[in-house]
């Protein structure tokens, strides 16, 4: 009888807690229950899911709650593009608003350990920031890819690698978050349309003589391009050459004119690799002759 | 008052929950990557230690005692924490959503916080009243939050430090630590009483 007592009163004081306490929170879940939006899980479903933070929120859960609660515009995800704006628009019942282009970040600088005269040898942290706190970093050129990886660092989906002392955006990963652009204490990176072929590697604003002491490969401001692009679309400002992504068709004509050959496009990076050496520039300059 | 203010200054340095009991050392070492969520889960957990120790101590010698049945106070402690933490965790996404927010992900993962269950185990053994228990708690979670902030500020120099491969992350994190328990322990063998 005793040895039943003993167990029976700790099952029952124990069990009894259980089951209370039990009763309480499936009373409680009632009580305080919250009525979530349905929308905002819909509209999460609909975004890309990558939480980088490129429309201004916290996150892809924060940016579906800011559309349904506050009333936020449904294109601020620069990711998903025209697609996800729409299938946000639709979810919430307004019309799409102008739907933002998918860019792409580039890297705007050419000036690999090949190219690039250094300054100093620089031992320090592998942070571009804190390099850039000492006169700059390390390349001569004051607009040159410092190539600590400060941006591959910021990427959440992994797209930037250095290679040979400058950054390179893989365009195939790259959602166009603008995370890298942020970072980048040289702002060098840039954000282009997605499907643009084109771009100018490099962003020095010194004259050409100056731009030849500093590095190897950089735009010297020469205005070739300009003269040889039949539409109007790639002009020397600041002496250096900017591409009009709304004119350029992707002729190619100023890649094969560039005496510096600072304009890269897709076929040529692919063709090269991320980086170039002298050696390949010579194959490269020897072929278009 | 001056034995509660010796008290919460013994528990919060001397005493301090980490650094020399060793308890809680699965949030000290897995959200104290950047300070601001250490403060976060520095908040919850003092929000929750606080409350537990008041519970745990009336549900001791109102329901435990009567009945002898101390021995059960573990197994009781833990379901007491987890439904008080999931009660907590519904009643501020009801009406407190600001805070439930800032606390959000860190509440649940306090269910199993071995520094709350000590704390109330601790509270027992140590025959504190019921207001001690309560400061205990309170000043337990507060040295909690100060040993996490200050090592989240240390992981987030190490960042930028260039360990050895074979250091780098968690294992120059604890080299870490233990440096900062060895500031701690300056305070060992302070006495007031």
């Amino acid at each position: 009888m005793n040895i039943l007592k003993e167990i029976l009163i700790p099952v029952f004081w124990v069990g009894g807690l259980g089951t209370v306490l039990g009763g309480l929170l499936a009373v409680a879940a009632k009580i305080f229950a919250v009525k979530v939006d349905e929308r905002v899980a819909l509209i999460e479903e609909a975004l890309p899911g990558a939480n980088c933070g490129a429309c201004g929120y916290a996150g892809c859960k924060a940016y579906a709650v800011a559309v349904v609660e506050d009333g936020a515009k449904t294109n601020l995800c620069p990711v998903g593009g025209k697609p996800v704006a729409e299938a946000v628009s639709s979810i919430m019942g307004v019309a799409a608003d102008d739907n933002i282009e998918r860019m792409r970040a580039q890297v705007m600088c050419s000036g690999s350990h090949e190219f690039a005269h250094k300054k100093y040898a620089y031992a320090g942290a592998e942070d571009c920031i804190c390099a850039a706190n000492l006169d700059g970093g390390d390349k001569l050129c004051p607009n040159g890819c410092i190539g600590l990886g400060t941006c591959a660092a910021a990427c959440p989906v992994g797209a930037i690698k250095v290679c040979d002392g400058v950054a390179a955006v893989d365009y195939t990963l790259c959602i166009g978050c603008g995370l890298c652009v942020a970072s980048c204490p040289k702002q060098i990176i840039k954000l282009i349309p997605y499907d643009s072929t084109h771009w100018v590697g490099c962003m020095s604003r010194e004259k050409g003589a100056l731009t030849r002491k500093h590095c190897g490969i950089g735009c010297i401001a020469c205005r070739i391009c300009e003269k040889v692009c039949a539409f109007d679309a790639i002009k020397v400002i600041d002496n250096i050459a900017k591409i009009d992504y709304a004119k350029c068709t992707g002729c190619n004509m100023c890649v094969e004119k560039c005496p510096r050959n600072i304009i890269w496009s897709v076929e040529r990076q692919e063709l090269l690799g991320l980086s170039i050496t002298k050696d390949e520039l010579a194959v490269v300059s020897a072929a278009k002759k | 008052m001056t034995d509660i203010l010796l008290l919460m200054f013994s528990v919060i340095l001397i005493e301090n929950f980490i650094f020399s009991r060793f308890l809680g050392c699965c949030p000290f070492l897995g959200v104290s990557e950047k300070p601001a969520t250490a403060l976060g889960m520095g908040f919850a957990v003092t929000f929750v230690m606080t409350l537990s120790s008041a519970v745990t101590y009336a549900v001791y010698h109102l329901i435990l005692v009567p009945n002898k049945l101390e021995y059960f106070s573990t197994v009781v402690f833990i379901l007491i924490i987890a439904s008080l933490v999931q009660l907590i965790e519904m009643f501020m996404h009801k009406y407190i959503p600001a805070l439930y927010s800032a606390l959000g992900i860190y509440l649940p993962l306090i269910t199993t916080n071995c520094a709350v269950l000590g704390a109330a185990l601790i509270n027992i053994r140590s025959k504190f009243s019921f207001i001690e228990s309560v400061v205990f708690g309170f000043s337990a979670a507060i040295g909690f939050t100060l040993a996490i902030v200050i090592f989240a500020g240390v992981r987030e120099r190490m960042a930028f430090a260039d360990p050895p491969k074979a250091f780098r992350g968690l294992p120059i994190a604890l080299v870490a630590a233990g440096l900062l328990a060895m500031a701690f322990s300056g305070f060992v063998g302070m006495s007031f009483s």
